[in-house]
């Protein structure tokens, strides 16, 4: 169950998987070209980095601008601290990344690739430059290995395309957008490592395959990092449409009581325990059940933390990853945050919790990406969820107003 | 024309110029210092700023005009464009066309800022603290009214203000709330540079 | 209208001259309404453009079109 795809092969104690292991038991690359695009497009592949893009219709849009000069970046920064699928993909499987940039760059008319991999994720920064001087040259000539600063908007799309323009990883103002206009000004595709990845082997086994792999309607496999109060956290990887409590069985159970899931990570939001057993996790349908795969991270919280201070925890984090390029985010989250960290600490001010609900909804698109966005979303969240928890806080004994 | 008149016209003007251009430099740092109170908002500060100015460019080429045709001071008009090519009172007649040559450099960019972007009209609008100092000596140098009482006193008090406004500049920290965070968060996102 | 988030510094010239349009949060940047301005409203607006000490704003023609691909 657990070497669907993306891990077939051999175990992970074997470590990364050599470019001729990779070529005998893959068989040689197919060519990109626009009739794979058209096999995405069936296949249902949608972007693992977290915005879940349709990838054909995104290859498509930078094509059509393509003048055979286009840029492929694989994004594979990882930025968000609860995933770790991405580095250890890039870990243990280089080649398969490696495919499906070159297939990306061929489908779009591209003739630069740049491999942006986050530059704390040491194991997987080896693999990826061992696996480069592993390919023969013709390939090798049209990659860099470019490793990403370790911050939580590093790998924002525009953040990745202003990296390489100006040397400086803060995202920028859109539009335009990078599919429109984005290294050296011209078009380019971000893609998240997991869904090349995704890629290269649909372009082996075509889409009926992908679409095979997965259940309930859902198509494909996904990663996804479990973490929190189970028994073996780890990355795995299962087949979209796979409930919750199946993925939490695989990762052995539940150590105690689960009181909630945190589903997407920092980007994501809470789900309440009762409700999320029996979710599909498929990128696509989730958002209708009112959660998000995100970046495919299921973190468990069991009923001996306390919600209110992990939440805060998180909320400290997203405030101190602003770029602090925009207002509304940086102030706005730093306003949150503490209130969140004082509600937390059971010592709100006055009016702390309807300011929450305040700010939240004076932050949320005012800012030039997306971080606020998301952060204000896991707040909201967790106000819902953790709902008496929050009132009762509200309600305890606050220092006088000031 | 009345030779008299001219002159009395360039000096006027010059005058003029100096106390308008001292003006537009203190408004431009009030604008840095983002200065405002309940009777006087931002865009006035701005507006101000402006249209001040343009009235001492207007006010400036008087000065420049009156001069040059003064059969008096035998300029041409070259000297209005090239500095130090005068043999009327060459040197402080030369810092006075380097002074104007400046704020024409600045007026142009700001008219069309939104052609160019703000980062290009920035870097010539520094060069306002060179082109009033380099006035201000012009004035000194070549005015034939500099020792009289009345100008001593404009000059006394358009130094007196740009320097009281300057300084303050200095000694304030930015009022941009956001420009250490940001600076520092840029550092850590930087491409480090590898030997 | 359109803002440039990562060029706004909260100079708040915007504001002071579109209030119609324009508000200020709890921090000192501005809420730009949702909407196309009407004509009326247009030298207004104009004036808020030409007036941000940073080139942050500007006004685009509505445009329906299909989403970009980010």
């Amino acid at each position: 169950m657990t070497n669907l795809s993306l891990f077939a092969g051999r175990p992970p104690s074997a470590g990364a998987e050599s470019f001729a292991d990779h070529a005998r038991r893959l068989g040689a690359r197919p060519a990109g070209n626009r009739a794979l695009i058209d096999t995405l497009d069936r296949s249902g592949l949608v972007g693992r980095g977290g915005a879940s893009f349709p990838v054909g219709i995104k290859w498509k849009s930078v094509l059509s601008r393509s003048r055979g000069a286009a840029v492929v970046i694989a994004n594979g920064a990882e930025g968000e601290p609860l995933s770790r699928k991405d580095q250890t993909l890039m870990a243990l499987r280089p080649h398969l990344v490696i495919d499906g940039a070159l297939l990306a760059a061929e489908a779009v008319r591209a003739n630069r690739i740049l491999l942006y991999v986050g530059e704390a994720h040491r194991a997987a920064v080896a693999a990826m430059a061992r696996a480069l001087a592993e390919r023969p040259a013709a390939d090798a000539r049209r990659l860099i290995l470019l490793p990403a600063p370790a911050s939580y908007v590093a790998g924002e799309a525009t953040a990745a395309v202003n990296f390489v323009n100006t040397g400086v990883a803060t995202p920028t103002a859109t539009p335009p957008r990078p599919s429109e206009r984005g290294v050296d000004g011209r078009p380019t595709l971000v893609q998240n490592v997991e869904s090349l990845a995704h890629a290269a082997l649909i372009a082996r086994n075509g889409d009926g395959w992908f679409r095979s792999l997965g259940r309930h309607e859902a198509a494909g496999t996904v990663l996804l990092t479990v973490s929190g109060a189970v028994v073996k956290p780890g990355v795995i990887e299962v087949p979209c449409g796979c409930t919750v409590d199946e993925v939490l069985e695989l990762a052995g159970g539940v150590r105690g009581t689960a009181r909630a899931v945190l589903l997407g990570g920092y980007f994501g939001g809470w789900i309440s325990a009762r409700q999320a057993g029996t979710m599909l996790l498929d990128p696509k349908g989730l958002p209708a059940a009112g959660g998000s795969l995100g970046c495919g991270i299921v973190s468990v919280l069991d009923d001996t933390a306390d919600p209110l201070e992990v939440s805060a925890r998180i909320m400290q984090h997203l405030a101190n990853e602003s770029a602090a390029q925009c207002g509304p985010c940086f102030f706005g989250l730093r306003s949150l945050s503490a209130a969140t960290t004082r509600l937390a600490g059971r010592q709100p001010d006055h009016g702390d919790l309807p300011q929450l609900h305040r700010w939240a909804a004076m932050v949320k698109g005012r800012g030039a990406c997306r971080h606020p966005d998301g952060a204000v979303s896991f707040l909201q969240s967790a106000l819902s969820v953790f709902e008496s928890e929050f009132a009762a806080a509200a309600g305890a004994r606050g220092r006088k107003a000031s | 024309m009345n030779n008299t008149a001219l002159w009395y016209t360039t000096r006027g003007a010059g005058a003029v110029s100096l106390v308008l251009l001292s003006a537009v430099v203190v408004l431009g740092v009030l604008s840095t210092l983002r200065f405002e109170s309940t009777s006087w908002p931002r865009f006035l500060t701005t507006g101000l700023h402006r249209n001040i100015a343009l009235t001492a460019v207007v006010f400036l080429a008087l000065h420049i005009v009156t001069a040059v045709v003064d059969p008096f001071t035998h300029l041409g008009w070259l000297a209005a464009v090239v500095p130090f090519s005068s043999y009327y009172r060459t040197f402080w007649l030369g810092l006075g066309t380097i002074a104007f040559e400046l704020l024409l450099a600045i007026t142009a960019t700001s008219l069309v800022r939104g052609l160019i972007g703000h980062a290009a009209w920035r870097a010539i609008h520094w060069l306002a603290y060179a082109s009033w100092p380099v006035a201000v000596i012009h004035g000194f140098g070549t005015g034939t009214d500099t020792w009289s009482g009345w100008m001593l006193v404009i000059d006394l008090f358009c130094i007196l203000a740009v320097s009281l406004a300057v300084g303050t500049r200095l000694l304030v920290q930015s009022p941009d709330p956001l420009a250490d965070d940001r600076a520092r968060f840029r550092e850590r996102v930087s491409r480090k540079v590898t030997k | 209208m359109w803002i440039d988030r990562t060029k706004c510094d909260g100079h708040r010239l915007c504001a002071e001259l579109f209030p119609e349009r324009i508000h200020l949060d709890d921090w000192g940047y501005p809420i730009i309404a949702a909407g196309s301005i009407p004509a009326a409203l247009l030298p207004h607006a104009q004036r808020a453009v030409e007036s941000c000490p940073v080139l942050a704003l500007a006004l685009r023609r509505v445009v329906r079109q299909k989403a970009v691909a980010p």
